[in-house]
């Protein structure tokens, strides 16, 4: 954190105090797109004969723009780091790396690009756009719930993808009876306004 | 009956279900460890872990049938050197049947990997995630199935000896069907 903006945060810590007494708080205008990469997390939860398995992933990079007054040109691009994986177990990272899985050599990243935004009222909002993993894309659909407090945003949300759309543990691994199709992804961003100009 | 000659039909029932399920867990546990993770093997360790469970689940009604019905004495040539190591042998035993699946449940719930019992029924997991703990609890597990293993050796050998060397009552009386 730099000098300047760590001044503008303890001035936000002092007025906010202050501007909660009045009748309600508006938030600054702004937009968001500072992200706030330590604090990414992408999450996922797979089923193997039934049983629930959580994995995440250590490094994702996101770019995003979001203006709460203009949703509609909210744009994002994720790019994932698939070699950052963790599946859940030593055996299972060194296996997801492998061929039938993400084929880390040929395909070493995950990216999705939005392609709209619109709000469904409130803080959420539901967002499409193009995932493309090994090589095959797909369109997707999730909601995201965005919660500002001052000059930071979270956005949070999740969806379920199929991970036989994307080839994702092909050949013998394929028989969904022992590792589910669907996979659930949830996910965790954090931006900071933009500094004022 | 004061004195039975026989184990009660319920303790010779459950007996056997226990006996099989433990040889048939026993057998998929030392074949699947050494297999390299496939579909195979992860259906395979699901059904070690339901197997692993059901037998949990029959040392209820076991220990209820051993604490309810009455035992036979040992045979009267028996020595008592052998009836003191055949009751510490089943003491033991009861106790590795009860701590070897309750070492793998706690050992799986500390890698990460909940039991869903027949892939139907989600079970508590007994510690949260934890690499060291889970390492501790495999080596546990595996220590104490093979004290399991030597002692399920050392029982059925001593079952054979009395029926085929001492040709006495011992195993007739857990397996009605040797009557002579």
């Amino acid at each position: 954190m730099n000098s300047k903006r760590l001044l503008a945060a303890a001035l936000v810590s002092l007025v906010l105090p202050l501007a909660g007494t009045g009748a309600y708080a508006a938030q600054p205008a702004g937009t968001f797109d500072q992200v706030l990469p330590a604090k990414n997390r992408i999450d996922f939860v797979f089923k193997q004969m039934n049983v629930p398995v959580k994995g995440y992933f250590k490094k994702a990079n996101v770019d995003l723009v979001f203006d709460p007054a203009a949703p509609a040109k909210t744009t994002v691009r994720l790019d994932l780091d698939l070699g950052s994986v963790d599946a859940g177990s030593a055996d299972a990272n060194s296996e997801v790396v492998g061929k039938p899985w993400f084929d880390l050599k040929t395909f070493p990243t995950a990216t999705f690009v939005s392609s709209s935004v619109k709000p469904l009222g409130g803080d959420r909002y539901e967002m499409t756009g193009k995932l493309t993993i090994k090589g095959k894309t797909r369109d997707v659909t999730t909601p995201v719930t965005v919660t500002q407090n001052g000059n930071t945003a979270a956005f949070d949300g999740g969806f379920t993808l199929k991970r036989l759309e994307f080839a994702i543990g092909d050949g013998s691994w394929s028989d969904t009876s022992i590792v589910a199709d669907e996979v659930k992804v949830s996910f965790h961003v954090e931006a900071e306004r933009r500094a004022a100009k | 009956m004061n004195a039975p000659d026989q184990y009660s039909k319920p303790a010779v029932i459950v007996h056997w279900m226990i006996a099989i399920l433990v040889l048939v867990a026993l057998s998929l546990g030392y074949y699947m460890t050494d297999l390299s993770l496939s579909p195979r093997k992860l259906q395979l360790i699901s059904w070690h872990k339901w197997i692993g469970f059901t037998v949990l689940l029959l040392f209820i009604p076991r220990l209820i049938v051993r604490l309810t019905r009455p035992v036979p004495a040992p045979v009267d040539t028996m020595p008592g050197w052998q009836r003191a190591v055949a009751s510490i042998t089943h003491v033991v035993l009861y106790v590795l049947i009860i701590a070897v699946p309750l070492t793998g449940w706690l050992m799986s719930s500390a890698k990460g990997f909940p039991v869903v019992y027949l892939g139907l029924v989600p079970l508590p997991d007994l510690v949260g995630k934890d690499e060291a703990l889970g390492d501790l609890l495999k080596s546990a597990h595996e220590v104490l199935t093979s004290g399991l293993l030597i002692l399920v050796g050392l029982h059925i050998a001593a079952a054979l000896k009395h029926h085929v060397i001492d040709r006495d009552e011992t195993l007739v009386r857990m397996v009605p069907l040797l009557k002579r």
